[in-house]
């Protein structure tokens, strides 16, 4: 690499820090991402002049069909990316997230996978450091790809339970086991390229394990991992085809990556490994038992409307539900119509509410609900007892009283939005089935509760007509 | 120090990097973070673009080929659709 060309790239890594420092305000936000997009844009054009055969005055023959290739491999990528980015509807955002990280994944397979042949057809000599960082792109990249399509099709629908069968830990572990005698054979014994063929295969096959028993609600921790996965891979990628911007902004994904997943545990207060290896689904007996002796009190919109109407604090707690229902352009007429008699409204966020944290606070700003409306769970909690009406929309586990009352529920110790604490809680819901955790919620039977059925949407429409009516 | 070696400490070093920069980011932002970074790893169409300007095979054509494509959906796709995102985040007005 020239001089120029290395600064350029020290600049673009520069890009990539700000951009994602910025990212982590909201007034920055955007300004670091078109930042970041910018670097990008130049490492592009400045990996240009150093592609094989570029400078020659003569190019080698066959040179010209890959240089095509490349710029039409960029321009699909391009187009189907665009289409993708500006159709995608805000409540399937976690799903084109994971798509976009699977396919970073595969092509951090590729690359790495291309690089060992290459160098294995040429006869040339493969050191272990080197094969070491070709074989963890095609590794970790293949497990993300695969990974990533599970997750795609579990939040898509296609695959909502969890996938469980007897004796998978001891399956997945043995997969596990041979991707490990792989690496041992490959790097100890002897190079080969159908082995590494192989490797990449079985990665393949493990990453669509790995995911297949984790249910829905935990599928933001997962696409975080995978990102982060991702990450390591294209920075691995980095050192074999020796591209140091490529090390730093894939090293940066990771680790960043990293400690976000970690982040979204902690929301939840579950350990990444009980998040990994154990699936949700288990009903608590206590619950179980509870649910079948107690009776839930259905309410009206029209008497919903007048409730609210007469109440001097609102705050709502946004679900999964509203995102299914599409109901946040409902809910925010709902809240101007509240704020214009004189109720002071508040959204009360728990942080892995939706299928991806920060779900909520994207849905509602696509609704124009400003975000100094939306509070965090620590900052609404406190004043609970204060509310007149808490107002619950499409949210199940993230209210549910079994987390901090029931020490045999698997969600016990979870931070919840105590909901619970208001003088009357509004349960919206579609019907009394549980929610992804897959268990009771104890909310419903309360007796300051009461529950309102019903497409979100639907019921919303209503609520307002009679609000207006008043 | 060998080049090789140098890597590994800019390796190093961006490790820290990473977890200093977005220890501090609250949860309002975690969608869009998630998303903004993923479009970051796809600077391995990079990677993508070398290698398929060094094939020689078609194997290593249609492969370099699918790596070009998948990374440039990656790159392109990822920071639009955090754009798209991002844009609608706005203060009530005052």
């Amino acid at each position: 690499m020239s001089t120029g060309l290395g600064l350029i790239f020290i600049g673009v890594a520069i890009s990539y820090i700000l951009g994602i420092k910025f990212l982590s305000s909201p007034r920055t936000a955007r300004l670091g991402n078109l930042l970041a997009a910018a670097g990008m844009m130049i490492a592009i054009l400045a990996t240009i002049p150093m592609l094989r055969g570029i400078n020659s005055p003569a190019i080698p023959h066959g040179q010209n069909l890959n240089y095509w290739l490349i710029g039409i491999g960029i321009l699909l990528g391009l187009i189907g990316g665009a289409i993708g980015a500006y159709t995608v509807k805000m409540t399937a955002m976690p799903q084109m997230v994971a798509m976009f990280n699977g396919l970073g994944g595969g092509a951090a397979a590729l690359v790495g996978i291309l690089e060992y042949l290459t160098r294995y057809h040429a006869g040339l000599k493969i050191t272990v450091p080197l094969a070491a960082a070709a074989f963890f792109p095609v590794t970790i990249g293949s497990i993300s790809l695969s990974g990533s399509m599970i997750a795609f099709s579990k939040l898509q629908g296609y695959l909502e339970r969890p996938v469980t069968y007897k004796g998978q830990h001891v399956v997945n572990g043995f997969i596990l086991a041979v991707i490990v005698a792989l690496w041992v054979y490959l790097l100890g014994f002897k190079d080969s390229a159908a082995i590494a063929w192989v490797l990449l295969a079985v990665s393949l096959v493990f990453g669509v394990l790995m995911v297949l028993p984790i249910g829905g609600a935990d599928m933001p921790v997962v696409i975080s991992l995978l990102n982060s996965f991702t990450g390591l891979a294209v920075a691995a990628d980095g050192f074999v085809i020796n591209n140091i911007s490529m090390v730093v902004a894939g090293t940066l994904v990771g680790s960043s990556g990293t400690l976000l997943t970690l982040l979204m545990c902690k929301a939840m207060n579950r350990p990444i490994t009980n998040v990994l290896f154990g699936a949700f689904g288990k009903v608590s007996e206590k619950a179980a038992a509870e649910a079948g002796t107690k009776t839930v009190r259905p309410i009206q919109p029209d008497e919903t409307a007048l409730i609210l109407a007469n109440a001097k604090q609102v705050v709502i707690v946004p679900g999964y539900g509203m995102a299914v229902a599409q109901a946040q352009h409902e809910v925010r007429e709902l809240v101007e119509n509240l704020i214009a008699r004189g109720v002071e409204v508040q959204f009360a966020i728990h942080p892995v509410a939706g299928r991806m944290p920060g779900h909520m606070n994207v849905l509602l700003a696509e609704a124009n609900v400003p975000y100094d409306f939306l509070k965090e769970m620590d900052e609404v909690n406190p004043n609970m007892d204060m509310v007149d009406v808490c107002l619950v929309i499409g949210a199940n586990d993230v209210v549910n009283p079994a987390a901090k009352e029931d020490p045999s529920s698997p969600i016990y110790g979870m931070p919840i939005v105590e909901a619970y604490r208001a003088r009357t809680v509004i349960v919206m819901k579609r019907s009394m089935a549980t929610g992804f955790a897959g268990i009771d919620n104890s909310l419903f039977y309360k007796d300051n509760t009461r529950m309102l059925f019903g497409d979100a949407k639907a019921t919303l429409k209503e609520v307002i007509a009679q609000l207006k009516a008043l | 120090m060998s080049a090789e070696l140098l890597t590994f400490f800019v390796f190093v070093l961006a490790i820290f990097l990473g977890f200093e920069l977005i220890s501090k980011v609250p949860s309002m932002l975690h969608t869009p973070l998630m998303s903004g970074t993923n479009a970051i790893h796809g600077i391995i169409l990079l990677g993508g673009m070398i290698v398929l300007a060094d094939a020689e095979t078609t194997l290593a054509r249609v492969l370099g080929f699918i790596a070009v494509a998948f990374g440039s959906a990656n790159v392109f796709g990822g920071f639009m659709v955090t754009d798209r995102m991002l844009q609608m985040f706005r203060r009530r007005k005052s």
